[in-house]
């Protein structure tokens, strides 16, 4: 390689590196825009309550499905292990911390990315190439307000119940896989299971949810708000939004997961 | 009222406003025509401030809005109505909805208030029986119409059209001319219409103004603008392929 290419290759390397720093600023003052503009009145409560619908509504039959079979397939593979150890007793503990510490918050994350987020992404790219959100703005109105806001508020109270929900059935799911099909005692199953659960594991679960809530919330509107232009624009911007949130989910689970453990 | 001195604005290596200088009287009604992609509707955005400019100023009744912020630009943009292109409903209200939008979160009118208020402005437009539909279930026309009525209800001081009659049929596109000569006689509102409608905006603008290159190259009455000798005008009026207006490749 002679020194033209190289400076060539540094070059480019260098403006891939300021293009990615300065989207990454762009998207985190968006962040910080809409966190200043929460508490700033007026507040729009039935927007918050739509959207609370829209993203609860959405999610919920693909939350009860991924949460039932993933506590089944676990229940069914830890059995498997813990039979080499003789430790069958240890499946309800295996299971319940499995989901409620990572699965649980992880999984509906992702849920909710493709089901809702990807909707929702599409939802305020079409207001945007629509002029919908110019006229929010040539109304003197705060987009940001009327759309980011109350997504945001939104996915912080709906991500943590609908892993509840993901948890409850992905445990009873497991328990269905246990005693029902693998023959462990129901007693076993959820005795064991209060020994070794602490609220702790609750407590990180709930963490992890609210933190993927505004992940999801925040890159899915971004995403959408600053669409490219026509149907291709859109259809782009839906596909890096559910790519981008679920890369960051599974990134920042790994971060939290490490700080919490 | 409006007052545009030497704006300029570029996007990357294209210049798309260069040096634009423009004055808009009280109660008066102007249509910026030029080609299509020559910016008309990158200099309505200016207006209202959606976009910055690179240079220059607009004072908008002595207030230059490409200097205010916040609250300060609000209010500038509180003297505002937008129609937009395809008329930019929120999708997700009624036309009724879509009409009280700014009524309702504007202002502290009452709820009856709003309600006549509503009513009489679906009259105005003649939609009085479409409030309960949404915007997917009406006609293109009927959206510019609902528009309109959305723009006017909070009787703003200047209403800007953006190519208000674009892809609809001559009969329908008549009519919303009419509709907007109609209620600038009615509300007294400064108009701004930014249109390619030749020869139908010289019955219902009162000033014309041509945009090219980035620059205002001629302004006057209809009447004027019909006997203009500038070779330019004169193309972009006959629509002729013919003459010193290059083609888009």
């Amino acid at each position: 390689m002679n020194i033209i290419d190289m400076t060539v290759c540094i070059r480019s390397i260098g403006a891939w590196s300021l293009s990615l720093v300065r989207s990454m600023g762009h998207m985190f003052l968006f962040l910080l825009n809409a966190v200043f503009t929460i508490f700033r009145p007026p507040f729009k409560f039935h927007m918050l309550m739509r959207q609370i619908r829209f993203l609860g509504s959405k999610s919920m039959v693909v939350i009860l499905l991924t949460g039932s079979f993933t506590g089944m397939v676990l229940a069914l593979q830890i059995y498997y292990t813990l039979t080499k150890f003789g430790s069958e007793a240890l499946l309800g503990p295996a299971v319940a911390l499995s989901i409620i510490r990572e699965l649980g918050p992880v999984l509906s994350a992702l849920m909710v990315t493709g089901r809702a987020g990807s909707a929702l992404t599409a939802e305020i790219g079409i207001m945007k190439i629509t002029e919908q959100i110019d006229a929010l703005t040539s109304m003197a109105l705060n987009p940001i307000r009327y759309l980011v806001v109350p997504n945001i508020v939104a996915a912080l109270i709906v991500f943590p119940l609908l892993t509840a929900i993901f948890d409850l059935i992905g445990i009873y799911g497991g328990y269905f896989v246990a005693v029902k099909l693998l023959g462990l005692s129901a007693g076993t199953y959820f005795s064991q299971m209060e020994t070794f659960l602490k609220m702790e594991d609750i407590r990180v679960g709930l963490y992890k949810s609210e933190s993927f809530g505004v992940i999801v919330s925040w890159v899915c509107c971004y995403k959408g708000y600053f669409t490219g232009y026509g149907a291709e624009g859109v259809s782009k911007a839906t596909t890096s939004a559910v790519v981008m949130s679920s890369v960051l989910i599974l990134i920042w689970d790994y971060f939290l997961g490490s700080i919490l453990l | 009222m409006i007052d545009i001195v030497n704006l300029r604005k570029g996007f990357g290596k294209q210049q798309v406003l260069n040096g634009l200088n423009l004055r808009v009287l009280n109660k008066e009604l102007v249509a910026v025509i030029g080609r299509s992609g020559g910016g008309k509707s990158v200099l309505l955005k200016h207006l209202i401030g959606i976009i910055k400019p690179d240079d220059g100023k607009i004072l908008i009744e002595g207030v230059d809005i490409t200097a205010v912020r916040g609250r300060e630009l609000d209010r500038v943009r509180e003297k505002f109505g937008v129609v937009f292109q395809e008329g930019a409903l929120f999708d997700s209200l009624t036309v009724y909805e879509n009409i009280a939008f700014p009524l309702r979160e504007k202002t502290r009118t009452g709820k009856a208030e709003v309600r006549d208020r509503v009513v009489q402005a679906l009259e105005d437009v003649g939609l009085r029986e479409m409030g309960d539909k949404y915007p997917a279930e009406i006609s293109g026309g009927m959206k510019r119409r609902v528009a309109l009525a959305r723009a006017l209800i909070t009787e703003p001081k200047i209403v800007l059209f953006d190519e208000p009659t674009t892809g609809l049929d001559p009969i329908i596109s008549s009519s919303i001319h009419r509709l907007i000569t109609k209620t600038h006689k009615k509300y007294g509102f400064t108009g701004f219409i930014i249109s390619h409608e030749i020869p139908e905006i010289f019955d219902v603008a009162d000033k014309i103004a041509m945009l090219y290159n980035g620059t205002i190259i001629e302004t006057g009455t209809p009447e004027e603008f019909k006997r203009s000798e500038n070779p330019y005008v004169r193309q972009f009026i006959s629509g002729s392929l013919e003459g010193p207006i290059e083609l888009l490749s």
